[in-house]
């Protein structure tokens, strides 16, 4: 068979989302793959410099539908460090009760998405049923399966309960057998190691150079985890590993996700026993004082980052957000080297991609007609220097002081 | 006049379509059960066709609109015909002569040329894609099906179904030396009828549809029910070289066993597709030739011997 290029999506079975992904095949072999982001842009940051703080935060939330907790949690950390409330322990320790439930959410939902891509729909059925736990367990919290509302600037809107503590330690309890037993899948059942084991491979090296996070890099042995190694929330105080693997392969990844649920399972109980009591929230006003602040987040799919600038009014200046899947996508050209086409929906899907998250980029195409507006990169550099030169900024003695400074 | 009614009635397109149907039900809603599903209300098969009849028929402009529609007509005569050889109920088939073991096979082989075809000709890029899958699949499971079917007839010495089904009903020792190949014969089914881990040429995540990708409305239709009736005559090929019990029985017991037989086939095979995930074509290729195609050739020599030093 000679080169077809043919294309996975924007519309694919195998993604959730519009993102499209053009591969040129060889027979079944991939010869080069390429991805195109930008089907599901939303201007959420601009909307976020448009409303207060407090909208923010649920506009935040909308960011992802899966990690919806890590985007509104990363966003009030920030605006709580420019303002320098003081938020009280047990708020924090609900919002470390609620990631953490939602990262189980997450991890059980990728299980059963990656079975689903290998064609494993039993396991689909079975992680997604097991999920209902978990999901039941958020709705009792928060009032909601997903976007919990939960959070506020200063604290969280809900307290826990005792007997709510009680259902979530026993739902813990069930998890924790169920999850067990999909480990056993996961280890033993021929058919799935055979497809997941030895797939896309992604070095510790390259794991470091793509810039690479979450699972995606704990599974090619980067020992890096933003809950320990920068605390946030409750996490300075309470014992919980970091897992991480050399198989460097999707099986790699599974495994590091199926530990880090343990773990969680874990953390929750710990959360649970360790609660304090006291307020749950603290009153912040409506304006924030002038500053800057950058916040990151463990996210179920990795680390997450939102910047945020506050010039004094209520509404931001500049809200700017680094998700996931954005550091982790260029990972996947590498990861399909020399790969199969029946290996791309589980290669993609292993990253656990959310590109509505992830789009928020300025691309340029050059087509046909406007070609006279497409700019090459040295016209843009001389552009970009006359543009700011006309509003009053020059860069040239600085240039020229640089330039000596190096000598 | 009798021709006819064989042809269209009993056991031809009508007996074969509401049987097919059935065992389609059967096979989805214990697939259902297994995953922890409720499954499909027992007429869903029949909704399911009658809704695809009704729907437009699209054509893709660059597709060759003889062929892509020829293909599904054929795919379902092909399946059909298949079934008049093979004995059902009692020891003898509605057709029967020697040498109908070959054509039953060729006949069975033609559903996935169809698929191929249908695929090439609709000229999508996903549907080729899946055409050629189709093709290389049929040389994996191909001959390990074949050898595990032709294993018995040596023994039996002959080549009629009905001759087969007629020895083994007389030597019901020997049936327990043909386990192999059952077991064979039925990992070869799921490759024809495309089902997990085989389903390698409609794999929706990968290819859309595959071979299908195109296909709407009546032929799709079409396709659907002939590959339901392809699945019967499989297991009822299955059925009567390797489970030949029974068969003396009066008709209408006689009738319910074979229906009993070609749905514990049916369900063993639905099992089989819940446990596993999709392999990929060139471990299906590996699995195939290093695998089944050798057990294959243990169970002909284990054959050979016994033709040769006879029990008792």
């Amino acid at each position: 068979m000679h080169k077809v290029v043919i294309p996975i999506g924007p519309q694919h079975p195998a993604l959730k989302e519009p993102e499209s992904f053009s591969v040129t095949l060889s027979g079944e072999k991939i010869m080069k793959f390429s991805a195109r982001l930008g089907y599901n842009h939303r201007g959420i940051e601009k909307a976020c410099e448009e409303r207060t703080y407090v909208q923010d935060v649920y506009l935040t939330e909308r960011i992802c539908g899966i990690c919806s907790h890590s985007h509104s949690t990363c966003f009030t950390q920030a605006v709580e460090e420019i303002a320098k409330v003081d938020v009280p322990k047990r708020a924090l320790y609900i919002r470390t009760l609620v990631g953490e439930l939602e990262r189980i959410h997450s991890h059980l939902l990728w299980l059963g998405v990656a079975g689903h891509e290998v064609g494993f729909d039993t396991l689909l059925m079975y992680t997604w049923r097991d999920r209902e736990v978990v999901m039941d367990i958020l709705a009792m919290l928060t009032g909601n399966r997903v976007n919990y509302g939960i959070n506020m600037i200063g604290g969280v809107r809900r307290d826990v309960s005792a007997e709510q503590a009680k259902a979530i330690l026993k739902a813990m309890d069930t998890l924790e057998e169920r999850t067990k037993y999909y480990i056993q899948v996961a280890t033993q059942e021929t058919t799935l190691i055979q497809r997941l084991s030895g797939v896309g491979i992604l070095s510790h090296k390259d794991a470091l150079k793509l810039g690479a996070v979450g699972p995606t890099a704990r599974a090619s042995g980067v020992n890096r985890d933003v809950r320990r190694d920068d605390p946030y929330a409750a996490y300075s105080e309470v014992k919980f590993k970091v897992i991480t693997d050399d198989h460097n392969d999707v099986y790699g990844r599974t495994l590091v996700r199926m530990g880090e649920l343990l773990e969680s399972y874990s953390i929750i109980r710990q959360i649970v026993k360790k609660m304090p009591e006291g307020p749950i929230i603290t009153k912040v006003p409506r304006k924030i004082p002038a500053g800057e602040a950058t916040s990151r987040y463990e996210a179920p799919r990795g680390e997450d980052m939102h910047y945020v600038k506050a010039n004094g009014t209520e509404k931001p200046e500049r809200v700017k957000v680094r998700a996931p899947t954005l550091a982790n996508i260029q990972t996947v050209a590498k990861m399909l080297e020399d790969r199969q086409l029946a290996d791309l929906p589980i290669v993609i899907a292993a990253i656990d991609p959310c590109f509505s998250c992830t789009d928020r980029l300025t691309g340029i195409r050059q087509t046909g007609k406007r070609k006279k507006n497409v700019l090459k990169w040295e016209e843009l550099h001389t552009y970009s220097i006359t543009f700011y030169k006309e509003h009053g900024i020059d860069f040239t003695d600085l240039n020229k002081k640089m330039a000596k400074a190096l000598k | 006049m009798m021709g006819l009614f064989y042809m269209l009635v009993f056991p031809g397109f009508i007996f074969l379509s509401v049987f097919g149907m059935a065992a389609e039900y059967c096979d989805r809603k214990l697939y259902a059960r297994l995953q922890n599903r409720v499954g499909p209300p027992w007429f869903q098969p029949l909704a399911d066709f009658i809704k695809l009849v009704s729907k437009e028929e699209i054509i893709p402009e660059e597709a060759n609109p003889s062929m892509f529609k020829i293909m599904p007509v054929l795919a379902l005569t092909a399946t059909i015909t298949a079934f008049f050889y093979i004995p059902a109920w009692g020891y003898k088939a509605l057709y029967s002569f020697n040498g109908d073991l070959i054509v039953v096979l060729y006949l069975l082989t033609i559903p996935t040329l169809t698929f191929f075809l249908g695929g090439w000709y609709s000229t999508s890029l996903y549907s080729k894609i899946g055409a050629v899958r189709a093709l290389t699949q049929l040389f994996a499971y191909e001959v390990p099906l074949l050898m595990s079917i032709l294993a018995p007839a040596l023994l039996a010495n002959s080549w009629s179904l009905s001759e087969i089904a007629k020895f083994y009903a007389q030597h019901p020792v020997y049936w327990f030396f043909n386990l192999l190949g059952f077991a064979i014969s039925m990992i070869s089914l799921l490759g024809k009828l495309e089902k997990v881990p085989f389903d390698i040429p409609e794999a929706e995540t990968e290819i859309v549809g595959g071979t299908f990708t195109e296909y709407g409305g009546k032929l799709l239709g079409l396709f659907r029910l002939g590959i339901d009736i392809e699945a019967i005559v499989g297991s009822a090929l299955l059925a009567a070289v390797f489970l030949p019990f029974g068969l003396g029985l009066p008709p209408v017991a006689g009738f319910l066993l074979f229906v009993l037989k070609v749905m514990g086939v049916i369900c063993t095979l639905s099992i089989l597709r819940t446990i596993f995930a999709r392999l990929r074509i060139d471990q299906m290729m590996a699995f195939c030739w290093k695998v089944l195609a050798p057990l294959a050739f243990v169970q002909l020599f284990i054959d050979l011997i016994l033709k040769w030093i006879p029990l008792k």
